[in-house]
């Protein structure tokens, strides 16, 4: 059982092995020249004006806290889903009632404009 | 100790097997891209490096190799580089469990689905410390985009997920193919249409592909979260976004259109007269239809605006899949539902 997971550990340190090698080869192989131009954070040909970690746009931040609200929701709505032949209108009902809730502060964020990007 | 030592080449040896053709599959996709696109504008596309340009892939990575890594003066330089690396990472490790034929699966795991959105959800945290640790506003907010834009469009991802899994009850990749088998007519596409459409423009979504390319898009904010990154360090990212077109488009054939089964089954003589095809190549022949698919979207199709992309995940497709997810629900107990074995 937990074995099979195995070559999945594997793979992702292979992967991420993958990701460093490549940045070894690129330091070895490539030219190693900076300069102050040249290292300077990209803008449109000036000097940046102020630090980049400034303030942004709480949507953002309102759309990852939603997003955990639904993933979290779905995560609850897949092993239903896997058992759902065998279940009875018990387990169809409690999972209806728990999307209808779900959906009811879906219609609430909808309405109070957490939705909106103008 | 020489048991668990062979034990773990023959893991390596597996996992060569897929990764090479893959490391190859997305090299001849960034080629196929520039000729595709390049026949629909009525231009050659690359023609000059090996016959009608067919080595340009490898001058590519040769050309990548020895560019410098550039290491802005401002960015935090371990995270800078750990970006990449933590976006590559998954979009590679989640090739583990897709099954190539029957029994070609290298983990043959009951949560190979929660695995996928798993992996697919970690490579968000490489592109928030790439474009965060790079101290640039450019790729500061590319990062900002894309992140919001790959979460919304993961939860609309993983509502159409529940319909499959409703119809073929197992978490198994393996399973929900053979869940499928019978003829064309038994593939999740036909039940199970509005998801596949949604799942389609999800992925090409979750990809941040056009016309969902707003996180690099280059009239806006030059090149999003990847703006500072040269050599090798970029073509990590290049890598790791064609690896995951390329999986989107396996999955699509999974998921909705019978993964390796041959699209002749049930038929009296043509079953038979192409029983020799290896199921590989079937799934290799629906992804790349559906990989040609995302190569001629960003070909035909103008860029969204940010809001109209949020407008379409958020205020579409989740309550179209919500409503799709109940239909489904009351077609399946109230017995309504030929396809269910």
């Amino acid at each position: 059982m937990l074995e099979n997971y195995l070559p999945i550990l594997v793979f992702i340190m292979l992967g991420l092995g993958l990701g460093v090698g490549l940045e070894l080869v690129g330091f070895i192989l490539g030219k190693n020249k900076p300069d102050d131009a040249k290292n300077s954070p990209f803008e449109c040909g000036f000097d940046a004006f102020e630090d980049s970690r400034s303030k942004f746009d709480v949507r953002f931040y309102l759309v990852a806290i939603l997003f955990i609200i639904f993933d979290l929701e779905i995560a609850f709505l897949f092993p239903w889903a896997v058992v759902f032949n065998e279940l009875g209108w018990f387990g169809v009902t409690t999972m209806a009632v728990f999307l209808a809730l779900l959906v009811v502060g879906f219609i609430y964020e909808w309405k109070k404009g957490a939705l909106e990007w103008e | 100790m020489l048991e668990w030592f062979n034990e773990l080449m023959w893991i390596l040896l597996k996992i060569g097997f897929i990764l090479l053709p893959l490391i190859l599959a997305v090299a001849y996709t960034t080629y196929a891209e520039r000729k595709v696109i390049g026949y629909m504008q009525l231009r050659m596309g690359p023609n000059r490096v090996g016959p009608k340009g067919w080595l340009q892939p490898f001058a590519d990575v040769i050309k990548l190799a020895t560019k410098e890594i550039v290491l802005p003066s401002g960015a935090n330089k371990p995270m800078f580089l750990l970006g990449p690396i933590l976006f590559i990472g998954p979009s590679l490790a989640a090739w583990a469990v897709i099954p190539f034929d029957a029994e070609l699966v290298l983990a043959d795991i009951n949560a190979g689905l929660i695995y996928l959105l798993a992996m697919t959800s970690i490579g968000v945290y490489g592109i928030i410390i790439a474009g965060w640790a790079s101290n640039s506003k450019y790729a500061f907010l590319g990062a900002m985009r894309s992140a919001s834009q790959v979460v919304s469009y993961e939860i609309a991802m993983g509502f159409t997920l529940v319909g499959v899994l409703m119809c073929a009850n197992s978490m198994n990749l393996g399973d929900i193919i053979t869940q499928q088998s019978g003829s064309v007519l038994d593939w999740f596409f036909i039940p199970l249409f509005p998801l596949l459409v949604i799942f389609w423009i999800s992925g090409v979504a979750e990809t941040n592909r056009a016309p969902f390319d707003l996180p690099e898009g280059e009239s806006e904010i030059v090149a999003g979260f990847h703006v500072e990154y040269a050599g090798t360090a970029f073509a990590l990212f290049f890598l790791a976004e064609y690896a995951n077109m390329i999986l989107v488009s396996c999955l699509t054939a999974i998921m909705f259109f019978g993964g390796w089964l041959s699209p002749f089954q049930g038929i009296p003589y043509l079953d038979a007269m192409t029983s020799w095809i290896p199921g590989t190549f079937w799934l290799l022949l629906k992804a790349a239809f559906f990989l040609f698919g995302l190569l001629w979207l960003r070909a035909t199709f103008p860029r969204f605006r940010y809001d109209q992309i949020m407008r379409l995940g958020w205020k579409v497709f989740i309550p179209v899949t919500i409503v799709w997810i109940v239909v489904l629900a009351a077609w399946i107990k109230l017995q309504w539902w030929p396809f269910n074995g």
